[in-house]
């Protein structure tokens, strides 16, 4: 099995696009809302067990945080680990390179 | 797969952290061990650590009709094992519990055991299976990654089962509870694999000897 990396990824990204967009359609020809699984389990908990308090709010209460700043802080959460991987996707290219010495040389 | 802040029964908060805190502690061990004897490996552990906080950022809609997150722990649990994996899923895990209300600080040990420790025990058995039957490197990270995702998820559900099927009993609070969150997981799983697959093969062209493997050009020989 020996498939460029050029085609892997473009195999790879292109399925994953195809499957998101076909996930939407279908989602938007059924109406549904994508609702959070977590709270969904929460919901179901209520369901199985009616008598059941959750005990604790946690440190925020019962204060919701707004829905942009809640968008804000996943953003936030995912360019932190993505400005990580691109350092090192960035920082490995630069070492075989200047290995093959082909880094421009500094003035 | 997180359980909400006080949506677990505090018995079964302490179980969980009780099974998960020694874990976490070898693994803070075991990490700061490798990055002392080995200091180009810094990186490599950034790296794992960077998958988890970004794929768990994103919350991706599936056929149910939710939306549920990937764990991203498929890296780090195949080139670190578990306690390292569980080391730094527990960061994500405390920023997301703090500042998104995201999880909860109760329900930290039991979404440390799903996340951070069951789903990569079973990606790290399934890596080492399939390496050595001598399938390739992003065939085997395909299906370590996928798993670490899915067990994830079944473990919550079962985590769950365990603390409230008393009521309803436990088959049908079972069945409930997967419903939501492992037959939601499967396309998200399904496409969490398919990333790392490719960052396998990425790093398996640039960097073979990450996973051990023979550089296949020169100049490819360190990190």
């Amino acid at each position: 099995m020996n498939i460029s990396n050029r085609t892997y990824y473009m195999v790879g990204f292109t399925a994953i696009a195809a499957m998101v967009v076909v996930i939407l359609a279908y989602g938007a020809y059924n109406g549904f809302e994508f609702a959070g699984a977590d709270d969904q389990g929460g919901d179901a908990i209520s369901e199985i067990d009616p008598s059941y308090e959750p005990w604790w709010d946690g440190i925020w209460g019962s204060y919701e945080l707004p829905g942009e700043t809640e968008s804000m802080l996943f953003a936030l959460q995912a360019a932190i680990g993505a400005i990580i991987i691109g350092y090192a996707i960035g920082y490995f290219h630069a070492v075989d390179k200047a290995r093959k010495g082909k880094l421009p040389n500094r003035q | 797969m997180h359980i909400m802040e006080g949506y677990l029964p505090w018995q079964w908060c302490l179980v969980w952290f009780a099974i998960a805190l020694p874990i976490v502690f070898f693994g803070i061990n075991k990490i700061t061990k490798i990055i002392r004897e080995n200091p180009e490996q810094k990186m490599i552990v950034a790296l794992s650590g960077a998958f988890i906080f970004l794929l768990s950022s994103l919350k991706l809609p599936s056929v149910t009709g939710s939306s549920s997150h990937p764990t991203g722990t498929g890296l780090s649990a195949v080139l670190y094992g578990v306690s390292c994996t569980a080391f730094l899923s527990t960061i994500v895990l405390v920023f997301q519990a703090l500042l998104l209300a995201h999880g909860g600080i109760t329900t930290l040990g039991a979404n440390i055991f799903s996340m951070g420790i069951a789903g990569p025990a079973v990606a790290f058995v399934i890596w080492f299976a399939l390496r050595r039957a001598k399938v390739s490197v992003p065939v085997s990270m395909f299906f370590a990654a996928m798993l670490a995702d899915l067990v994830t998820y079944v473990v919550t559900a079962l985590q769950l089962t365990a603390a409230f099927g008393g009521a309803a009993g436990y088959g049908t609070a079972f069945i409930d509870f997967m419903t939501i969150f492992a037959v939601t997981q499967v396309p998200l799983a399904i496409v969490e694999g398919a990333i790392f697959s490719m960052f396998a093969k990425y790093l398996a062209d640039t960097r073979p000897q990450i996973f051990g493997l023979e550089p296949k050009y020169e100049g490819a020989a360190s990190a």
